[in-house]
């Protein structure tokens, strides 16, 4: 019985072309690799990757899970910048891995590594739950009103046309943030922007009590305003553009009385 | 029959491969009836097939003329789901667009069978469908609505994850199961390796169940036995932009590029529908990608131009004897197999079945690991409202691991 080992039954049924535009270098791709529960220090894994494993970053880390090695870990799931699971820093930057093309990123090694200011559970993957802390703390509901406003009226049985959040809590801003990077108290761009949506569209909430979260010196008042956290979101949420916002709305608010 | 009261003195210990949808799904029954739990993923959650689909929760149309069993299902669940998962929804209906006379020729067909699965239709002329989706095709001959949404294909799982977590289970993701541990004929365990430290860690079970969606087969064959799976891909496009708040199907008989989901703020055009037996080597064919394009543009014209956000494959795991051609005549139902039918005991295999069917799934295998427990307790995910998404990684952290033994 051949176990774990597919077996390559290679299938004439199968199609043989693949969407990548054919690239005949292979990647290189430079891995972060570090077990915080194991006894090796942090190091660098060079992978040569051949151009028919796919177009993505993605595609040339689940190539080496496959052939070179299982305990490869990288976070994935809806392979089209949905999830917010891929989130890594790609060349330098902050990336979704499953929309970063190999092609795009040029002829040289590309380093790979996990997303900063969050902790390191192995290799590529870190803990989210800091980042989720902060968002249950705001408390935004996942649907929002859809801008989508054709003339007339939403389908009959339809209160009114909805949609997802933009923020797809990937992370990438919490770590380009160099406030976050210093200091963990700070509530930081995803929570902020999160803050942001329940005041512009509160949705029954009480918006009262996010404004008083964002109007704290580890709030709106602790961001620097480098734009870090906009330039990096694979999803238009701007949450710098939110905490200037957020800002206008708490200096606007009615204060109560001491 | 073990009333449920006694199980919380020794409750028996069932062991799940696969942190799909499925699994997650199972943890979150079997918790609910007092067992203990165990999720074991080789990656993260819903890393294999259960993230990638359209993000549709289907009314059962898509299903209704050719595969009438998936169709009432469907509709059961997507009822149930709205109930236990609010906010998880994108709830703007769907519509059956009619474009071609053949299209239309379809409408009574299709009416009459979705009446038959007990789907809520509403026949809408041209001038009501465009003036709710004026991004249609201007062309169409009228449209059918129907109860489709859009679902979050990960957040929907996280749920059942969070509130079996918030329930005793243990899940454990990164770690990958390597060989099953058996006495005679009987799968007591499970022997895995754990990503985040290399170690070898053996896991004893009651029952173990394999809900590795299309990797079933793979697992079956570490006890011997055979599933009679077919992983079937389909290539999916994500595209910016979103030109509808409802979900836009064709009007026919299942063909590729017949569904437009809108999501966020994309549009996700699928699929095509071809076999492989490896579900970790599916590719993305170029000319599938054109042909979403090609065939979606006929529902909707603006998804032959909207720039590209991402070309992907899914593995549908398909129940059906090898011998398919495309997968599009396999049924889209869900199988439990207990396989002491083939002399193995304590090893259960849940497969095929899709993203709307995941807790109907979840409640038929529970049932049977519950018969095999001889044990007396009933399903409660019908009404039980689940945990937001927002919990399950504080309830991951907090969650105890038991000490697994080292096997080597």
């Amino acid at each position: 019985m051949s176990g774990l080992d597919g077996g390559a039954r290679a299938s004439s049924r199968a199609p043989s072309a693949s969407s990548v535009e054919q690239q005949s270098a292979p990647a290189r791709l430079r891995v972060y690799r570090h077990k915080p529960g194991a006894a090796a220090a942090p190091r660098f894994e060079i992978y040569e990757v051949p151009a028919s494993a796919g177009a993505t970053v993605l595609d040339a880390l689940l190539w080496i899970r496959r052939h070179r090695d299982p305990g490869l870990m990288v976070r994935h799931s809806c392979l089209h910048a949905s999830c917010g699971t891929c989130g890594m820093r790609i060349a330098g930057r902050e990336a979704l891995a499953c929309v970063t093309s190999l092609a795009e990123l040029g002829p040289g090694e590309v380093t790979v590594e996990p997303l900063a200011n969050l902790p390191l559970v192995g290799d590529l993957v870190v803990d989210m739950e800091p980042s989720y802390a902060r968002l249950r703390a705001i408390g935004r509901p996942l649907v929002r009103e859809s801008e989508l406003r054709p003339e007339g009226r939403p389908a009959e049985g339809i209160p009114g046309p909805t949609r997802f959040e933009d923020c797809i809590e990937c992370g990438l801003c919490l770590s380009a943030c160099p406030i976050v990077a210093t200091d963990p108290r700070y509530l930081g761009p995803a929570g902020l922007a999160a803050a942001w949506r329940s005041v512009e569209e509160p949705r029954g909430g009480a918006v009262g009590r996010v404004l008083a979260l964002a109007d704290d010196e580890q709030g709106v008042w602790r961001c620097h305003t480098a734009w870090e956290c906009t330039e990096a979101c694979p999803s238009n949420v701007d949450p710098a553009g939110s905490i200037m916002r957020l800002r206008r709305a708490i200096v606007l608010a009615p204060r109560p009385k001491q | 029959m073990i009333a449920a009261a006694s199980l919380r003195r020794s409750p028996p210990h069932v062991v799940i491969i696969g942190g799909g949808g499925t699994g997650g799904a199972l943890a979150h029954d079997l918790a609910l009836r007092g067992l203990r739990v165990t999720v074991l993923e080789r990656g993260e959650v819903t890393s294999g097939t259960t993230g990638r689909h359209h993000g549709l929760l289907h009314s059962g149309a898509r299903y209704a003329v050719g595969d009438p069993e998936s169709a009432v299902e469907c509709i059961e669940e997507n009822r149930i789901l709205r109930r236990i998962a609010p906010g998880s929804f994108e709830e703007n209906d769907g519509l059956f667009v009619a474009v071609t006379d053949d299209d239309a020729d379809f409408g009574p067909t299709f009416l009459a069978a979705c009446e038959a699965a007990g789907i809520p239709t509403r026949r809408l002329e041209r001038s009501a469908v465009l003036r709710l989706e004026p991004n249609l095709n201007p062309e169409l001959r009228f449209a059918v609505q129907v109860p489709d949404a859009t679902m979050d294909a990960m957040r929907l799982p996280l749920r059942f994850f969070a509130t079996a977590l918030a329930n005793g289970a243990v899940v454990r993701p990164f770690t990958e199961v390597v060989e099953l541990v058996c006495r005679g004929r009987t799968v007591t365990g499970v022997v895995a390796v754990e990503h985040a430290t290399g170690r070898r860690v053996e896991i004893g079970a009651d029952i173990v169940v394999n809900a590795t969606g299309p990797w079933a087969e793979r697992i079956a064959r570490l006890a011997g036995v055979d599933v009679p799976l077919q992983p079937s891909p389909g290539v999916l496009v994500a595209l910016r932009g979103r030109f509808t708040n409802m979900v836009v199907n064709r009007l026919h008989a299942s063909g590729d590029g017949d569904i437009v989901v809108p999501q966020r703020a994309l549009s996700v055009v699928g699929t095509s529908s071809w076999l492989v037996d490896d579900p970790d080597d599916l590719g993305v064919p170029s000319d599938h990608v054109e042909r979403m394009r090609v065939e979606g543009a006929r529902l909707v014209p603006a998804v032959a131009r909207a720039p590209l956000r991402a070309a992907w494959s899914a593995a549908r795991p398909l129940i059906g004897e090898r011998g398919a051609t495309t997968g599009r005549e396999l049924s889209r139902t869900f199988r439990c197999f207990d396989h002491a039918a083939e002399g193995v005991e304590g090893f259960v295999t849940i497969s095929g079945g899709k993203a709307t069917t995941q807790r109907a799934m979840a409640e038929v295998t529970a049932d049977l690991v519950c018969r095999k427990l001889g044990l007396d307790a009933p399903c409660r995910t019908r009404e039980q409202v689940l945990l937001p998404h927002e919990a399950y990684y504080g309830l991951l952290r907090r969650a105890t691991v038991p000490a697994g033994r080292l096997a080597g």
